[in-house]
């Protein structure tokens, strides 16, 4: 029969509080090694790969990915030596990962956590390091002869009763809350005055604990990409005064230029998409007309006009909407362009693009068009003077050389900063793009 | 790749070995002669060197998965620099002094510390974990670049001393921006102490790249100091090892100091604390990948049939043991008694502390009578 032991989320950087858990590793029945990557967090400093403390097989998962949790928390349990025991009768309630989104309060896993704590004998030291303090609740002061006359230590149901400090339970006793009841939430399962306070206003509201109903409003937490997606969204939104214009073009022949890119050797290993055109007009017409490239310095009150272009390119991953850039784009030959697009895009799907890869933008575009839509009005990255949206491509009827045919259209639709760009300028260069689609050989003339 | 440096964005530059590197063995592991530098090494000596090489970056990433795992506090990964710390701490003697920052964990291994004992204090349990005068390597130093002057004023003692020993100081290349260090150049080329500075150039001053720190390679400092600086390939042991001896040897023989820039990178995060992601480049990570310090004394080991793939085994079995050790007794590791605080702060016993440390057990055992 192995023992079970438990991981607790440890201060991985020196003073950090909680972490979010991105991704497990490993799962219930998996054999697990010392120092093997079990799972990955996200603290306020970076994201951390755990490695597991034990060798053993891993019984419970004890946290969902996608919540907080604050440092001591346990995070998994372990079988370690011999064969796997079935979880013993006092595991405690913690959310188990198909609850990720269930209305639970994030906060219930840390308040579990002293319940449980006891990982193994005598492992509760907490490490100080010079400089850098005590942490509050780390340290426990023990009696000492002074203080040894206090009735308290020889009640006769000192063994099972509570541990409070007598301000708690003078607190307790006033608002009639009985402390053996509780189960305490302090340093070593001590009762607090929170969870007296808490007590005493359940008391008071009754047993309100009812079916949850199915039909009531789910709330998700905001949290990570979404919330850094809301802050830049709204930051961008309400700053720079937007403008977009839009139009509809004939991509026919860069859709055979597509084609024809294709079959060469030099883009036997990339995939190319019909962003890759794009990118290159737009960055061609950056070249033509650079103010387009430029950010407003609220604080000097200057335009900065960029001299190289980092070419963003908004990804919907499973974390959220992210813009990483490729870097010193307007330098990068037609392959590399095309291999460097390709690269961002599965190091975005894999949730591997680094905040290096994600700030220094200058100039973005937004491929609605994969989202099945004709266009729309995008927001611009924060910092940045131009967006440049991208709708799906459709065979409809077209006026072409005179006669109605069928053939390849998109939209596009260009959002610009009006403090920076005036509408003479956003249209020329939406214009220009537009008109590089139409007649690749553009591309060629003005490159 | 260059960010327009007006913004004040990161750069990162992929370093090339620069103009006027000392080197011995290629990334390839290629054997190669300098002018000026030359070692004539035995197999076993080499095969040593390796297992150095070896259990010391396993040390580091078994106290690296403590860190993770909350058993330390904190962590400076010392991976990359294995070679430089390898490479100058094994050309010191016996009786010479060594003066590390808080990275030199490949220097105190040389120095016969107990691996244990370099994470005490990263455990919290002591401020330091080995007696200086036993191995002569002084206490890890956080505060960046202060171990140069108390690295100087021993090597003054030295001389005073008329002894024959020499004094190697530790420091990264952000130290070399600070005034301690300089003053500690001005004083040791003055006095002509028995120093040799060892800068471990690892490229990053935590965020701050080394181009931004100064407008020439850093060993041409020591030209306006008054005397001899050289750049060393710091991911060749051997080249480490050989520019090394040679400059304790100058110090030994009444020629004053010297500064070496072993030019190196550090693999990994400054410490546990930091994500180097943020501010530098994967593509210069995985440059300097390509000249790993250890595996270029694999590859010169195997080309050259010194050592056969059974060495090298036996090497990794060795460092797992090893590691698997370190883990075992950092989580057995005792705390500390209270009173030990008292230990070494003078020499000699103090009346004052005297008088301090048997109230301060008094005290203490006053919890004791107490508690059953």
């Amino acid at each position: 029969m192995g023992e079970l032991r438990r991981f607790a989320l440890p201060d991985v950087g020196e003073g950090l509080i909680e972490a979010d858990i991105v991704k497990w590793h490993v799962r219930p029945g998996d054999a697990v090694e010392v120092n093997q990557t079990i799972l990955e967090i996200e603290t306020a400093k970076a994201v951390v790969e755990l490695p597991c403390p034990f060798e053993g097989t891993v019984v419970e998962l004890l946290v969902a990915e996608g919540t907080t949790v604050d440092v001591g928390v346990p995070l998994i349990t372990v079988a370690v030596g011999g064969d796997v025991p079935s979880p013993p009768a006092e595991t405690p309630p913690a959310p188990a990962p198909s609850e990720a989104l269930s209305p639970v309060s994030p906060g219930t896993a840390s308040a579990v956590a002293p319940a449980v704590a006891g990982t193994a004998p005598g492992r509760d030291r907490v490490p100080v390091l010079v400089g850098y303090g005590v942490k509050p609740g780390s340290t426990t002061r023990r009696p000492r002869r002074a203080d040894a006359v206090e009735p308290e230590a020889v009640r006769p149901d000192a063994g099972t009763a509570s541990r409070a400090k007598p301000p708690v339970r003078k607190l307790a006793r006033d608002l009639g809350v009985d402390l053996a009841a509780l189960t305490g939430t302090g340093p070593q399962g001590s009762v607090t005055r929170d969870d007296v306070r808490l007590a005493a206003a359940v008391a008071e509201a009754g047993p309100t604990v009812a079916e949850e109903d199915p039909r009531a409003e789910r709330r998700v937490p905001v949290r990570g990409v979404r919330k850094h997606t809301a802050a830049a969204m709204v930051r961008s939104a309400f700053t720079a005064p937007h403008v977009t214009t839009w139009s509809q073009v004939d991509v026919t022949e860069t859709t055979g230029l597509l084609a024809g890119l294709r079959d060469l050797a030099d883009f036997a290993d990339v995939r190319i998409s019909p962003l890759l055109p794009v990118a290159k007009a737009l960055l061609v017409a950056v070249r033509r007309n650079p103010l387009i490239n430029s950010s407003w310095d609220e604080e000097a009150q200057e335009i900065v006009v960029k001299r190289h272009v980092n070419l963003g390119v908004a990804a919907a991953t499973e974390r959220g909407l992210i813009v990483p850039n490729v870097k010193d784009a307007d330098t990068l030959p037609l392959p590399e362009l095309a291999r460097a697009l390709a690269e961002l895009a599965a190091m975005a799907r894999a949730g591997r693009a680094s905040p290096r890869d994600l700030s220094g933008g200058t100039i973005t575009i937004t491929n609605v068009g994969v989202f099945g839509v004709d266009g729309g009005t995008p927001i611009l990255t924060p910092g940045e003077s131009a967006i440049l949206a991208l709708g799906q491509i459709r065979d409809v009827p077209w006026v072409h050389e005179g006669e109605i045919k069928i053939r390849k259209v998109t939209t596009l639709a260009l959002s610009f900063d009006h403090r920076v760009v005036d509408g003479e300028l956003g249209s020329a260069v939406l214009r220009e793009v537009g008109a590089m689609l139409e007649n690749p050989t553009l591309m060629l003339a003005w490159a | 790749m260059t960010i327009d440096a007006a913004r004040g964005t990161p750069r990162g530059t992929v370093a090339e070995s620069p103009p006027g590197l000392v080197q011995l063995l290629t990334p390839a592991g290629e054997r190669v002669e300098h002018p000026d530098y030359e070692i004539d090494l035995t197999a076993e000596e080499i095969k040593g060197l390796y297992r150095d090489l070896v259990i010391v970056r396993r040390l580091d990433t078994e106290a690296l998965a403590l860190t993770r795992q909350g058993e330390l506090a904190v962590w400076p990964s010392l991976r990359g620099q294995e070679a430089a710390q390898i490479g100058s701490a094994r050309a010191l003697l016996p009786g010479d002094m060594a003066f590390p920052s808080y990275r030199e964990h490949g220097v105190a291994w040389c120095r016969g510390v107990d691996p244990v004992k370099v994470l005490g204090s990263y455990r919290g349990i002591n401020h330091a974990g080995w007696d200086p005068r036993k191995h002569n390597l002084h206490l890890p130093t956080i505060v960046i670049g202060s171990q140069a002057l108390h690295a100087t004023g021993y090597a003054m003692g030295i001389q005073r001393d008329g002894a024959e020993d020499a004094v190697i100081v530790y420091f990264g290349d952000g130290a070399t921006s600070e005034g301690d260090l300089n003053e500690a150049f001005v004083w040791s080329a003055v006095q002509n102490a028995p120093i040799v500075f060892f800068c471990q150039n690892n490229q990053w001053a935590i965020s701050e790249p080394s181009e931004r720190q100064s407008r020439i390679p850093l060993h041409r400092r020591a030209d306006g100091f008054g005397f001899p600086g050289v750049r060393v390939d710091g991911n060749d042991v051997l080249a480490c090892l050989a520019v090394t001896r040679k400059a304790l040897d100058g110090a030994r023989s009444g020629q004053g100091p010297t500064l070496v820039e072993a030019f190196t990178y550090r693999m990994g995060a400054h410490t546990t604390t930091d994500d180097p992601n943020r501010y530098r480049l994967q593509a210069e990570v995985e440059a300097w990948q390509l000249k790993d310090p250890v595996d270029r004394v694999r590859a010169y080991l195997l080309k050259s049939r010194t050592a056969d793939q059974e060495f090298l085994d036996e090497v990794d079995a060795e460092a797992k043991e090893v590691g698997a050790d370190l883990r075992r007794r950092c989580l057995e590791l005792p705390d500390p008694e209270l009173d030990e605080l008292w230990d070494n702060v003078y020499v000699a016993e103090h009346p004052l502390l005297a008088d301090e440390r048997a109230r301060f057990t008094s005290y203490l055992r006053s919890f004791d009578e107490v508690s059953r």
